[in-house]
C-alpha cells in the first residue's frame, strides 16, 4: 500500500476495487454520502473529479487533470472524512446545498444571524443527530448558509471563525 | 500628487484630472453569478436596508454609497465580492468561453479570478498565480466564498510559470493585470503616490515584460492575452506593449469598451512606440468617475 503524500493532490479512486491508499474515500463513497446523508443526487457531481490532499481533505474541482498535482489549490474544499463522520465544509454547503432535500434545517431570521454569529442554539428537531445543512430564506426562497451539528437538543454553529458575521449590534 | 503632473502633456483637462484624483470612491460589489443571479443579490441587498445604484456599464456591478461591502447577508453567502469598478474591464475584454483553459497570471487577491471563472460559468480550467504566499490565502479565501470549483491555485514567479502540472498545454486565454505602480488607485488609497519614484516605475516594468513575455509563450497560436495595470506611466503601459511586439509573437487587437477612454500614446518622454499601441485604451478618473486604468488586448500569432 502506498501512503497519503500531504502536500499534493491525488484523484480519489472510482471504487474500492481501484483503491490503492489505505483508508482513501471512494468516489462512489463521496457521492453515497451526498445521496443518502442529505439527498443530494449523483448527477450534481457528474463533471466534478474529487481529490485528496492532507488527511481526509477532499478536495471539489470541475474538470479532469493527470494525478497527482502539486500545487496550492485545486477547485473547492468540499469535506472531511477519515474521521467517525464525515463533514462538508462550509463552502460546500453553500455551493450545493440548495440540491438537498434531507436533514436540512430551515432558520428563521433571527435564529440564522445567531448561527451565523457562530452561536450554538436550542432547537427542536425530530430528525437525525449529526450534521446538518442549515438554510434560512433570503431574496424569495432558501438558502444555505453552512453546517451546523445537532446533538441533545442543541444545533451548533460549523461556521468557520473567519466566516462568522454578528450583525445584531446592526 | 506630484507624480502626476509628468502626466499633463498626454491628459486633456488636466485641472479636472487632479480633481477627480482627489475625491473618494464609493465602494462597488460584483455579483457573483456562480452562487446567484443579479435579481436575486440585488434583492438581498435592499431587504439588508442597503442602499445601491447601478453600474451603467455592467449589470453585474453596483455602487454601496453608504455601505462596507462585507457585513450583510448576500456577502456571507457568496453572492458579491467587493471590486472596484474599473477593475471589472480585464476579465470583460478578455471574456473567457465557458470549458477554456485560462491563466491569470498574477491573480491575487483573486477579484478577476473569481470574475473569470464566473464568464465561464465555472467551467473549464483558470490557473491563479501568484507568487506571494500571504496573498494567495486572501485568493484561496475569495475563491471559496464564491463557491469557484474550476480554479487551480499555484505558487510561483509568473516570469518562470509551468504547465507541467497542467499537462504541458497551452492556454486558450491570459490575463496579465501586473503589480504596478498603482497610480490609478490614489482615489482608493491616497497615500499611494507617496513612495512613487522613477526608478520604482523602470524596475517594475521589467518585470511587466518578463511576466507578460512569458504569458505570450504559454498561449496557444490564436490565443488571446489580455494586458493591464492600473496606472498611468507609458513606461508600464506601451513601453511593456512595444517592446513584446518587437520581441515576440504577437499583435494588438481593436476592441469595444462601454467607458470613455483614450486611445494608447505613440510618444512619451523622447520615445518612439510602435503605431499599433493606440489600440490600447487609457481609463482616467475625470472621465467615468472611476479609478484610473490601462487596458489592451493582444492576439498571440505564432
Amino acid at each position: 500500500m502506498s501512503e497519503n503524500v500531504s502536500h499534493r493532490f491525488d484523484r480519489l479512486p472510482a471504487t474500492d476495487g481501484e483503491r490503492e491508499i489505505e483508508g482513501r474515500p471512494t468516489r462512489e463513497e463521496i457521492l453515497a454520502f451526498w445521496t443518502e446523508r442529505f439527498g443530494v443526487p449523483s448527477e450534481t457531481f457528474e463533471a466534478y473529479t474529487f481529490w485528496e490532499r492532507g488527511n481526509g481533505k477532499i478536495w471539489a474541482f470541475a474538470g479532469e487533470l493527470e494525478s497527482p498535482v502539486d500545487i496550492e489549490a485545486l477547485g473547492l474544499s468540499f469535506m472531511r472524512t477519515r474521521q467517525e463522520h464525515w463533514k462538508p465544509t462550509t463552502e460546500a454547503v453553500q455551493r450545493f446545498g440548495s440540491r438537498a432535500d434531507r436533514n436540512v434545517v430551515r432558520l428563521d431570521r433571527a435564529a440564522a444571524e445567531r448561527f451565523l454569529a457562530g452561536e450554538d442554539q436550542r432547537l427542536a428537531w425530530d430528525g437525525d443527530w449529526g450534521y446538518l445543512i442549515v438554510t434560512h430564506d433570503i431574496a424569495g426562497g432558501p438558502e444555505p448558509i453552512g453546517v451546523g451539528l445537532y446533538v441533545h437538543g442543541e444545533l451548533r454553529s460549523q461556521i468557520p471563525k473567519g466566516r462568522r458575521r454578528d450583525f445584531s449590534g446592526e | 500628487m506630484d507624480a502626476l503632473s509628468r502626466y499633463e502633456p498626454i491628459v486633456d483637462d488636466f485641472e479636472a484630472f487632479r480633481s477627480a484624483c482627489r475625491r473618494p470612491l464609493p465602494p462597488v460589489v460584483r455579483v457573483n453569478t456562480i452562487k446567484t443571479t443579479i435579481e436575486r443579490a440585488r434583492r438581498g441587498l435592499q431587504e439588508a436596508g442597503i442602499e445601491l445604484d447601478p453600474v451603467e456599464w455592467h449589470p453585474g456591478l453596483f455602487r454601496l454609497p453608504e455601505d462596507q461591502p462585507g457585513a450583510n447577508w448576500p456577502y456571507s453567502h457568496g453572492w458579491i465580492h467587493g471590486q472596484e469598478e474599473v477593475s471589472a474591464v480585464p476579465a470583460t475584454v478578455l471574456d473567457p468561453q465557458p470549458g477554456e483553459r485560462v491563466w491569470d497570471a498574477t491573480a491575487a487577491p483573486g477579484s478577476k479570478t473569481t470574475q473569470l471563472a464566473a464568464l465561464m460559468d465555472d467551467r473549464g480550467l483558470v490557473v491563479a498565480t501568484d507568487n506571494n504566499m500571504g496573498r494567495l490565502s486572501a485568493l484561496r479565501s475569495n475563491t471559496e466564498r464564491l463557491g469557484v470549483t474550476n480554479v487551480a491555485v499555484t505558487n510561483e514567479d509568473a516570469r518562470n510559470h509551468s504547465l507541467k502540472p497542467f499537462g504541458g498545454e497551452l492556454y486558450d486565454r491570459a490575463l496579465v493585470d501586473v503589480p504596478c505602480s498603482c497610480e490609478g488607485t490614489i482615489r482608493k488609497n491616497p497615500d499611494t503616490l507617496e513612495e512613487w519614484s522613477l526608478g520604482h516605475v523602470e524596475g517594475i516594468a521589467g518585470v511587466q515584460k518578463g511576466i507578460l513575455t512569458r504569458a505570450i509563450q504559454a498561449t496557444r497560436e490564436g490565443g488571446t492575452i489580455v494586458y493591464s495595470t492600473c496606472t498611468f506611466a507609458p513606461e508600464e503601459n506601451e513601453g511593456v506593449l512595444d517592446h513584446v511586439l518587437e520581441a515576440e509573437d504577437c499583435r494588438l487587437l481593436n476592441f469595444e469598451l462601454p467607458l470613455a477612454y483614450r486611445d494608447g500614446v505613440t510618444e512619451w518622454d523622447g520615445e518612439t512606440f510602435d503605431p499599433q499601441v493606440e489600440r490600447a485604451k487609457r481609463i482616467y478618473p475625470h472621465h467615468n468617475d472611476t479609478g484610473g486604468f490601462f487596458v489592451a488586448k493582444l492576439e498571440v500569432t505564432g
